[in-house]
């Protein structure tokens, strides 16, 4: 049997562990995505120490090494009482994590957005939350797709870390058919097979929704 | 302060940094007037117009619209943001630079605020934005997206929105200053057609003869002072200082 063979055989632990990933790859994203507006609308208004804070606390994230954050969650958490599933820890990690990127994109753009909308917003009476999310976050959402991709991108690839935390999604698999059978390249080659698929299926879609911005007048305003 | 009034601005006086761009500036807008604000680039005029709806905030002095105080509370206390939106609800304002906002068609940028705001239903708000189009003769573009728009349409489709709010007053800070000259005419065609059915208006403006024809009343504004205001037939005809003479002799 050929080493290609062996991981055919083994086709239901690779799917398993791609179901896996994609489970806490999507709710993690998604988390992140919605902290990111969160934390965007926060950061609206006159800077006051809170927003200080939030922005210290966004800086840290990002500079912050992924591995390390899902080992404190994991490992660390406990020590203080805390003690999370290693799923949900490292969805955890990945939502908070990537929620702080996001937010940082999402603010580069939210520094050029045109002061005159804001101000018709205003004259037209709309209140600071409805404003933004009718008029300020579907814009900056649009604009920043390209960034957004990437994004998903990076979070996709950040799941891999989560074997060391025990989780058992795409990579563990392969860890471990690599392991059993001493076939590490043709194992890993199939994972970076998945990784890309999913990489280039999720490019497609976020140029699908450039079209359709373009499309809108969008870029030319 | 007179209910009667759709506009009563009270000594405003207004200062950015340490510079009074605005001095004890009083002014009684009556319903149906149209006034329209001249003077000097930095006397002032945006400031006055953005107090109106408190985009800026005067340090001292009371503007009440439609007999409403804004900014201030019946306490003396700066007014909540919800408060404030709504007397602001009761402004329309349409900028120079026109500010739609680009993600939405014609059609929503109009109806966005009738619904979201004033809680209009979808259809009734659709329904007032096709009349509003009509007016303004954009029927055909109700579809189209600000960024397809030439610059004259834009400010059409601005003043659309802003009446789509059936406001006690319309603003207009220069509407036609960012414009190629071909298309000014249509825009003031447009405010000419508003004034003539009644709507409340004060205009700042570099277009005298638009002016002329349109007031009900100047204000002419010099280093935030007003130190004219009259029926445009004596404004124009015989001004009472040298200053707007002068200003008269420099835009024939
Ligand atoms: N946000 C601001 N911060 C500081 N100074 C300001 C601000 N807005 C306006 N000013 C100053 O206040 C003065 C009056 O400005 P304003 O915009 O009201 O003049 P204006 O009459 O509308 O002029 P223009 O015809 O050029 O539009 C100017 O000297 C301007 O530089
Ligand atoms: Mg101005």
């Amino acid at each position: 049997m050929s080493n290609w063979d062996i991981l055919w055989q083994a086709r239901d632990e690779f799917w398993t562990g791609f179901l896996n990933t994609m489970q806490i790859f999507g709710l993690s994203i998604t988390a992140a995505f919605v902290i990111g507006c969160f934390m965007l609308y926060l950061l609206e208004g006159r800077p006051s120490v809170g927003k200080l804070s939030l922005r210290v606390f966004i800086d840290g994230m990002r500079m912050l090494p992924f591995l390390m954050l899902a080992y404190l969650l994991y490992y660390g958490l406990p020590t203080l009482g805390v003690r999370l599933d290693a799923w949900w820890a490292g969805v955890g990690a990945l939502a908070v994590y990537h929620g702080c990127y996001f937010a940082e994109i999402f603010r580069g753009s939210r520094l050029v957005f045109p002061q005159g909308q804001i101000e018709a917003a205003q004259a037209h009476g709309f209140t600071r939350a409805r404003m933004f999310v009718r008029l300020i976050l579907p814009q900056i959402v649009m604009q920043t797709r390209p960034l957004i991709g990437n994004q998903l991108i990076y979070a996709l690839k950040d799941t891999a870390f989560l074997v060391i935390i025990t989780v058992r999604e795409l990579t563990a698999a392969a860890n471990s058919l690599s392991g059993t059978y001493f076939i590490p390249t043709e194992a890993f080659l199939v994972v970076i097979g998945f990784y890309w698929a999913v990489s280039i299926a999720m490019e497609i879609i976020i140029k699908q929704c450039g079209r359709f911005g373009a499309r809108r007048g969008l870029d030319h305003a | 302060m007179p209910d009667d009034t759709a506009v009563s601005i009270h000594q405003l006086s207004k200062s950015f940094d340490d510079v009074e761009v605005l001095r004890d500036v009083s002014l009684e807008v009556a319903p149906g007037e149209v006034v329209t604000i001249l003077g000097a680039s930095g006397s002032g005029k945006s400031t006055l117009l953005r107090c109106i709806n408190w985009l800026e905030q005067p340090d001292r002095g009371s503007i009440h619209i439609a007999g409403q105080r804004i900014g201030v509370d019946d306490a003396g206390k700066r007014m909540n943001a919800r408060a404030l939106a709504r007397v602001r609800a009761q402004t329309g304002m349409v900028f120079q630079s026109f500010n739609l906002w680009p993600h939405l068609n014609v059609l929503h940028n109009i109806t966005e605020a009738p619904v979201h705001v004033m809680g209009k239903s979808k259809g009734e708000a659709q329904t007032h934005a096709r009349e509003l189009l009509d007016k303004v003769g954009l029927s055909d573009k109700a579809q189209a997206y600000p960024g397809t728009l030439s610059g004259g349409q834009k400010q059409r489709v601005a003043i659309a929105r802003a009446l789509a709010m059936q406001p006690e007053v319309m603003l207009f800070d220069e509407p036609t200053s960012a414009l190629d000259p071909e298309l000014v005419g249509e825009v003031l065609t447009v405010i000419k057609d508003l004034s003539a059915e009644g709507y409340t208006m004060v205009i700042v403006t570099h277009e005298m003869s638009f002016a002329r024809a349109v007031s009900d009343q100047v204000v002419f504004l010099d280093k935030g002072l007003i130190i004219e205001k009259a029926a445009p037939a004596t404004f124009f005809d015989t001004p009472s200082t040298q200053r707007v003479r002068d200003f008269l002799k420099n835009h024939h």
